[in-house]
C-alpha cells in the first residue's frame, strides 16, 4: 500500500499549529495531575494492588482435603525447574512414610529458593500430585538469603488446604466414560 | 561590618577588583548556578510527571524531616531532596573505564563539555548594581560574541567523548551534534545581528539599558517585541546548542542508546549531564538579558540602575525569576514535541532560519535606514 | 602585568604550535588537531593583550569553533589511522629543508628591510573596536573585502557542484 504524503498548509508548515495542539493536550494533562489529584500512579507500600483470582504469584505447597502433605517426592519439580530453585530430599528407603493413606512417601525436605524462582508456573504444571501450586504472593521479602529458602513447613503453612482440587476424579469419570461406545468426545 | 569596610577600603584598586571578581564567580557558579542547575533536574522530572499523570518524585528525604510537622512531609511530597539524592548517588556509583577508549580523551571530554557552558555566563549582567558594584563578572565590549565564541568550544567536550568512546553510537552521537552545533551557530549568530544594529553596541550591559521604558506607555521596550522573528530563530537555535528535544539527536535513546555519553558513568556522566542543563541556564541568561530586558521591569522604577541595595537585590531577583520560567519553558517544549529527523533538522537550520535570518538583517536595516533619512 | 601575559601566552601558542606539527607523545591526528585548537585559542590571548577584543572573540568563534570543529569531523569520518612511525627520507627532508631555508630568508630579509615601528602611526581607536574595524572594512578596504567575498563564494559554488554529482 502506498501512503501519500498529506500536503500541508502554509499555516500547518509553520509548525504552530502542532506547537499549540502540543501545548494544549500536556497543559491539559499537567493541571489535572497537579492540581485535580488525577495522577494514576499507584504508590506502592502504602497503596497496596488488588491481586485478581488466578494469579500466578509464588510457588506453595498445598495439603488435602484431609489436612495431609499431597507431594508424594516424585522430584518432577526438582527436575523442570528453570532457575533450580527446588531442592527435594526424599525419605530414602527407612524414612518416614507418607501421612496419607494412598501413597508410598512424602518429602523429608522440600525447600524452594525464593531469591531464585522465577514464578514461571512449570513446576505446578508438571505435578502429577496436584501438591504445588502459584498462588496469590508476589512481594517476597527478607532480610538474608538463608531467610528467603523456604522450607516444607514454611510452604504447607503458606500454601494452605486445597480440598477443592481432586486430581484423580476427573480422570476416574473419564475412564469410566471411555468403556461406553461410542466414546463421546 | 565596620571590619569589612576597613579591609576592602585597605586594599589597592587592582586588588578591590581581583577580590570582587572572585567573590562574584564563586556566588554565581556554587550560590546560584550549580543549585539552580541541581534543582532544575527536579522540576524536569516533576514537569514530566504532571503531563504523563504520573507523581513524580516524592520520597527521599533525610531522617529528620519526618519530625518536621505539616511543612515536613509536604517537602517530602515536592521532592526538595531528590537532587541531594541523586547527587550522592552520582558520587558513590563505580567510575567505570571501558578498556576500548582512548583514555585521555575520555578523562577530559566531560570536563570539556561542562567548562563552556559555565565560562559563558561571566559575561551575563545579572543584576544592576549592588553598592558600587556592577553586577557582572565581566563586562566585556565584545560580550555577545564572547558568548558565541565559548559556546561553539562546548562542541568539543560532545565530539571527543564520542571519539574517545570508541563505539559506534557514541561516535555518531559525537557527528551528530558537531554538525548540528556548527549548524545551529550560524542561525544564531545571524538572528542576533539586527539586535545590535538596534542597540548600537555589543556589550550586554548597554542591550539592557537600550530595553529600559515602554512605547506607548504600556508595552515594555523589549526586543522580543521588536525583533520577534530574531527571538523566534535565537530560542529554537538554542534548544539545538543545548542538545535538548525536540533537538536532542547526539543522545537521541532510541537510536544511539545514550549517544556521546554511551560509554560513561558515574561523575563523569554527570558532568555531561549537568553540562547540558547549564548550557540550558546560560541559554535561558542570554534570551532574558537580549530579549526580555534583563534585570529591568517597566514599571515602579525598576529599570534604573539601582541606588540601594534592596533594589540591588530586587534586580537580581527580577532576572532570575525571568531566567527561571524560560526554563521551564525549555523543559515544557522537551514534553511537547517529538524529536526531529536528522535531515528535518539540517533543513530547518540551513533553509529555513539561516535565509530568515539575513531578511531579517536586511529588513531591519532598511527599516533603521527609513527612520534615519527622515 | 601585561608583558609576562604576553611571554606566558607566546610561550603556550608556540609550545602548542610545535606540539601540534610534531608530538613526541603521539601520531594520533586528532592530538595534533586538538593542539591546533590550543594554539588557537592562545593567539586570541594574544590578540585580547593587543586590546583587539573583537578579533581574539572572531578567533575562537571561527577558527577553534567552527573551522577546527570541521577539521575534526573530517579526520574521524576518514578514519585517519596513527600515522606511519617515521622514516628516514630523503628527498622529503630535503625539499622540508630547501623551503625552510628560502621562507626564512624572505621572512629575515622583510622584517629588515621593512624597519619595524620606524615609519609605523598608531592612532587609538575611539569607541569600540568592532565599529572601527566595520569602518574601516566597508570604506577604505572595501574593494579587497568584497574581492575576498566572491573569492569564497566562488568556491563554496565549486564544492557544491563537485558534491553533488548529479547536478546537471
Amino acid at each position: 500500500m502506498i501512503v501519500k504524503r498529506a500536503k500541508l498548509s502554509f499555516w500547518e508548515r509553520l509548525y504552530v499549529p502542532a506547537l499549540l495542539g502540543g501545548l494544549q493536550v500536556t497543559w491539559k494533562h499537567f493541571r489535572r495531575t497537579l492540581f485535580g489529584g488525577k495522577a494514576v500512579t499507584m504508590e506502592y507500600p502504602e497503596q497496596k494492588w488488588v491481586v485478581p483470582e488466578g494469579y500466578r504469584g509464588a510457588p506453595y505447597l498445598v495439603r488435602d482435603q484431609t489436612g495431609d502433605t499431597k507431594c508424594v517426592s516424585c522430584q518432577l519439580c526438582e527436575f523442570v525447574c528453570p532457575p533450580k530453585a527446588i531442592k527435594i530430599i526424599p525419605p530414602g528407603p527407612a524414612g518416614q512414610p507418607a501421612d496419607r493413606a494412598n501413597a508410598e512417601k512424602m518429602p523429608r525436605e522440600f525447600e524452594i529458593n525464593m531469591l531464585r524462582c522465577i514464578f514461571c508456573g512449570f513446576c505446578q504444571e508438571v505435578c502429577p500430585e496436584e501438591a504445588i501450586f502459584l498462588q496469590r504472593d508476589y512481594s517476597l521479602t527478607g532480610l538474608s538469603r538463608g531467610e528467603m529458602i523456604y522450607d516444607k513447613e514454611k510452604l504447607l503453612a503458606l500454601g494452605g488446604t486445597h480440598a477443592g482440587v481432586q486430581k484423580w476424579k476427573d480422570k476416574l469419570d473419564e475412564a469410566k466414560e471411555q468403556e461406553t461406545f461410542p466414546v463421546k468426545g | 561590618m565596620d571590619w569589612i569596610n576597613n579591609f576592602v577600603g585597605g586594599l589597592t584598586a587592582g586588588q578591590q577588583f581581583a577580590l570582587f571578581s572572585l567573590l562574584k564567580v564563586v556566588i554565581v557558579i556554587f550560590g546560584a548556578v550549580l543549585p539552580i542547575v541541581a534543582y532544575a533536574v527536579l522540576v524536569e522530572r516533576k514537569v514530566s510527571a504532571f503531563i504523563q499523570d504520573r507523581v513524580g518524585p516524592n520520597r527521599s528525604a533525610p531522617f529528620f524531616v519526618k519530625y518536621l510537622p505539616v511543612v515536613g512531609p509536604f517537602l517530602v511530597r515536592l521532592g526538595i531532596f531528590q537532587p541531594l539524592a541523586d547527587g550522592l548517588k552520582f558520587i558513590l556509583k563505580e567510575d567505570f573505564t571501558p578498556s576500548h577508549v582512548r583514555k585521555v580523551y575520555f578523562w577530559i571530554a566531560p570536563a570539556i563539555a561542562m567548562v563552556p557552558a559555565m565560562l559563558a555566563l561571566a559575561v551575563i549582567p545579572f543584576g544592576s548594581t549592588l553598592g558600587n558594584q556592577k553586577m557582572v563578572i565581566a563586562d566585556l565590549n565584545v560580550g555577545i560574541l564572547y558568548t558565541f565564541g565559548i559556546v561553539s568550544l562546548g562542541v568539543y567536550g560532545l565530539v571527543l567523548a564520542g571519539y574517545a568512546s570508541n563505539s559506534k553510537f557514541s561516535f555518531l552521537g559525537g557527528i551528530r551534534s558537531s554538525a548540528q552545533m556548527i549548524s545551529y551557530e550560524i542561525a544564531m549568530g545571524m538572528s542576533v545581528i539586527p539586535l545590535f544594529m538596534l542597540v548600537g553596541d555589543l556589550n550586554l550591559s548597554k542591550v539592557i539599558e537600550y530595553q529600559a521604558g515602554t512605547t506607548l506607555g504600556f508595552i515594555p521596550n523589549w526586543l522580543v517585541f521588536k525583533q520577534p522573528i530574531a527571538f523566534v530563530i535565537f530560542l529554537v537555535a538554542a534548544f539545538a546548542e543545548t542538545n535538548r528535544l525536540p533537538f536532542d539527536l547526539p543522545e537521541a535513546e532510541t537510536e544511539l542508546v545514550g549517544g556521546y555519553h554511551t560509554e560513561y558513568s558515574s561523575m563523569k556522566f554527570a558532568l555531561f549531564f549537568l553540562g547540558e542543563y547549564t548550557a540550558m541556564v546560560a541559554a535561558s541568561a542570554m534570551m532574558v538579558v537580549l530579549f526580555f530586558g534583563g534585570w529591568t521591569l517597566p514599571f515602579a522604577g525598576l529599570d534604573h540602575p539601582a541606588a540601594t541595595f534592596i533594589m540591588g537585590f530586587a534586580h537580581i531577583g527580577i532576572f532570575v525569576a525571568k531566567m527561571l520560567a524560560l526554563m521551564v519553558v525549555f523543559i515544557w517544549v522537551r514534553w511537547m514535541l517529538p524529536r526531529f529527523r536528522y535531515d528535518q533538522l539540517m533543513d530547518l537550520g540551513w533553509r529555513r532560519f539561516v535565509p530568515l535570518a539575513l531578511a531579517n538583517i536586511v529588513l531591519t536595516a532598511v527599516v533603521l535606514w527609513a527612520q534615519n533619512a527622515k | 602585568m601585561e608583558d609576562a601575559l604576553f611571554y606566558i601566552f607566546a610561550a603556550l601558542t608556540l609550545l602548542f604550535a610545535f606540539l601540534c606539527v610534531a608530538n613526541p607523545f603521539s601520531r594520533n591526528p586528532v592530538t595534533s588537531a586538538m593542539f591546533l585548537v590550543l594554539t588557537m585559542i592562545s593567539l586570541a590571548g594574544l590578540f585580547v593583550l593587543l586590546q583587539a577584543f573583537f578579533l581574539a572573540a572572531v578567533q575562537i568563534l571561527v577558527y577553534a569553533g567552527a573551522v577546527m570543529v570541521l577539521f575534526l569531523f573530517v579526520i574521524m569520518l576518514l578514519d585517519v589511522k596513527e600515522e606511519e612511525r617515521r622514516r628516514f627520507n630523503p628527498f622529503g627532508i630535503a625539499i622540508g629543508g630547501v623551503s625552510v631555508i628560502g621562507l626564512g630568508f624572505i621572512l629575515f630579509s622583510t622584517i629588515r628591510e621593512s624597519k619595524v615601528g620606524a615609519g609605523l602611526k598608531l592612532t587609538a581607536v575611539k569607541g569600540s573596536d568592532t565599529a572601527a574595524l566595520g569602518k574601516a572594512l566597508f570604506t577604505e578596504y572595501l574593494l579587497p573585502f568584497e574581492v575576498i567575498s566572491v573569492l569564497l563564494l566562488v568556491a563554496m559554488v565549486g564544492v557544491i557542484l563537485l558534491s553533488k554529482k548529479d547536478l546537471k
